[in-house]
């Protein structure tokens, strides 16, 4: 337990092969989509920068999102005196503390969109158009660059600094021994006020207003008041398969030695609950809409889906969306057995992640590409440059620490857990 | 559905942590215990009593999607075929607002189905009637019957069940299933036996 984690040369290659991978990809974007080219919003069009910013924009703000949405984890077991994960807690920590990485990756590629002035990707940077339109300037005071930026800011800044502080105040706990009853129940009140500061800064940020200056606001006439929380769902699924699948890595190293399948269960348990959880927040906002019917509402189903007349370009993505997302987690990980088992639970974790990158390629796609998305390799070198670098930092982190957390009060709770 | 009716050696516990390790020897000296009667679920028992599995969540499964196909046939027939109605310009065929709908019924059916399948498989229902091996077992009682074949030797089991901690022990001649009617008319059936 005390020894320190090698990381295999496998995963290091695959690491930096990554990395590189995204690196040729985005040199390529640089070359010959050029993304710094004058935007044009004539329609007929192809514009591809556009293609750049929009890729960068979704890969950038989806694996945030999904990095930051472990520790929100975190924090929710810890309010909730959770014990069974404490056994596996290094998992998540090592996986948020990728987000300050991520975070200024994303904060800069938000910042070239805005203050770059891509009218293509943010309609409501034109403000000629805005003061034209109604309704996008009863919007101005919210959709503006100087807000955009400061929340962003915020919101970033907020997700590192108290991320921080849960991960120092778990590190902390390695080199001061067993705590006895006193001590063990003061640094868990200590660990709640933290957690409940994050989470409350992050219902004011992930689950509200960040979707919608992020991502909503791409298509700036629509808006849908689920939208945060579909999002949220979205990210936060996929942070739980990821979680699984470095711990279904660590374990297969031989690392991680009181995680049995029980433990396996519960995250598999997480990862179901919330692919249900997802799809109840995408239904609800799709039949709203489509029940009420209201031209300004439907127009973004229309864009994605089409008419009964003429489906929509994004119609296969839509769908399959749904089968990734929803009725393969519902049929295969309902099962008690697929739940335990390692293999199963490895295949859907990769399955889920990448059922919900496709969400938020048709979240981002149709309001910047119109009808000329295409899906090449440069949106999966994107991709793979930050699956490369959340793997970097995982990886720096699990060197660097202990992959237990083994003076935490709540750890013989989690090695005698039994679901 | 009555099980007949059969003996048994009657052990009352007050701790669970006595009832577990005698659990264990019990079923390790080659006895068969009928069941363990406890005020309230013990975790991990199951597992200690040797019990399969169970496999109600696939009859759930089961119920659930019979729940499903019924609310879909139903409202597919009534709204294209046996009553077309023209809601709001909608097609007839609007699966997107049968959804809740079908899902209602599908926690219905699987709830319901489960509800009920559990009473029967535990034997439980209105004016039915299972023998109490012992009253104190719906209160603060461990209560753990072990069923005697013509070969076993009850005071052998009794002795045991002494040195496994049990507080009283007792033999009991118990109808095993369950029966409709009353306490006191089916006691009579088994009077003269009762003679501890």
């Amino acid at each position: 337990m005390n020894q320190q984690f090698e990381l295999p040369g496998g995963y290091k290659k695959w690491t930096w092969g990554l990395i590189a991978a995204g690196i040729i990809a985005l040199l390529y974007g640089f070359i010959v989509l050029h993304p710094f080219a004058p935007v044009s919003n004539e329609s007929g069009v192809h514009n591809t920068g556009t293609r750049f910013w929009a890729v960068l924009l979704q890969n950038s703000v989806y694996w945030l999102l999904v990095v930051n949405a472990s520790m929100f984890f975190i924090c929710v077991t810890t309010m909730a005196m959770g014990g069974w994960q404490v056994a596996l807690r290094r998992v998540p920590e090592a996986l948020s503390s990728v987000v300050p990485t991520l975070g200024i990756i994303t904060f800069l590629v938000l910042m070239a969109i805005v203050w770059g002035g891509r009218t293509d990707i943010y309609i409501w940077l034109d403000k000629s158009v805005v003061a034209k339109d109604h309704i996008l300037n009863g919007k101005s005071g919210f959709l503006n660059p100087v807000f955009f930026t400061i929340w962003s800011a915020v919101a970033i800044i907020m997700w590192w600094l108290l991320g921080r502080k849960m991960r120092s105040m778990s590190l902390e706990s390695d080199k001061n021994g067993t705590m006895d009853y006193e001590t063990g129940k003061k640094w868990i009140w200590k660990n709640t006020v933290w957690a409940s500061l994050y989470t409350v800064f992050f219902g004011l940020s992930v689950a509200s207003t960040v979707p919608w200056l992020w991502i909503m606001s791409i298509d700036a006439h629509w808006y849908s008041t689920m939208f945060s929380w579909y999002t949220f769902a979205s990210t936060f699924v996929s942070g739980m398969s990821l979680v699984a699948l470095f711990i279904i890595f660590l374990k297969n190293r031989g690392q991680l030695e009181y995680v049995t399948e029980e433990h396996l269960h519960d995250v598999g348990k997480f990862m179901f609950a919330f692919s249900v959880f997802w799809t109840y927040l995408w239904f609800s906002q799709y039949m709203l809409i489509w029940y009420s019917n209201q031209p300004e509402e439907t127009k973004y189903f229309i864009e994605r889906i089409g008419t009964a007349d003429k489906p929509g370009p994004y119609n296969g993505l839509f769908f399959l969306n749904l089968i990734l997302n929803f009725l393969c987690p519902l049929l295969i990980l309902m099962k008690r057995g697929t739940k335990r088992n390692w293999t199963m639970v490895t295949i859907m974790a990769v399955l889920i992640i990448f059922g919900h990158w496709i969400d938020f390629y048709q979240m981002v796609m149709p309001g910047t590409m119109k009808e000329h998305a295409e899906m090449m390799p440069f949106e999966f070198g994107i991709a793979a440059l930050f699956i490369g670098l959340i793997m970097w930092g995982a990886g720096r982190y699990f060197t660097k620490h202990p992959l237990t957390a083994k003076n935490h009060p709540f750890l013989k709770e989690s090695i005698i857990h039994h679901t | 559905m009555a099980g007949g009716i059969k003996k048994f050696v009657v052990g009352s516990f007050d701790d669970e942590a006595v009832l577990f390790p005698a659990v264990k020897n019990v079923r390790k000296q080659g006895y068969k215990i009928h069941d363990v009667y406890t005020p309230f679920p013990i975790h991990g028992l199951d597992h200690a009593l040797g019990l399969r599995e169970t496999s109600i969540h696939t009859a759930g499964f089961i119920y659930a999607i019979t729940g499903t196909t019924t609310a879909l046939s139903f409202m597919s027939w009534v709204f294209t075929k046996d009553w077309p109605l023209n809601i709001g310009g909608k097609p007839h065929f609007a699966l997107p607002a049968w959804i809740p709908i079908t899902f209602e019924l599908t926690v219905l059916f699987s709830a319901v189905g489960m509800v009920l399948t559990f009473c029967y498989l535990c034997q439980l229902s209105p004016f039915v009637k299972k023998h109490h091996f012992h009253a104190r077992a719906t209160d603060d009682l461990f209560v753990m019957a072990i069923e005697c074949t013509d070969k076993t030797n009850d005071e052998e089991v009794q002795s045991f069940l002494q040195k496994a901690g049990a507080k009283e022990i007792n033999i009991q001649h118990a109808e095993t299933g369950w029966w409709i009617g009353r306490y006191d008319r089916e006691q009579k059936l088994y009077k003269e036996e009762k003679g501890y």
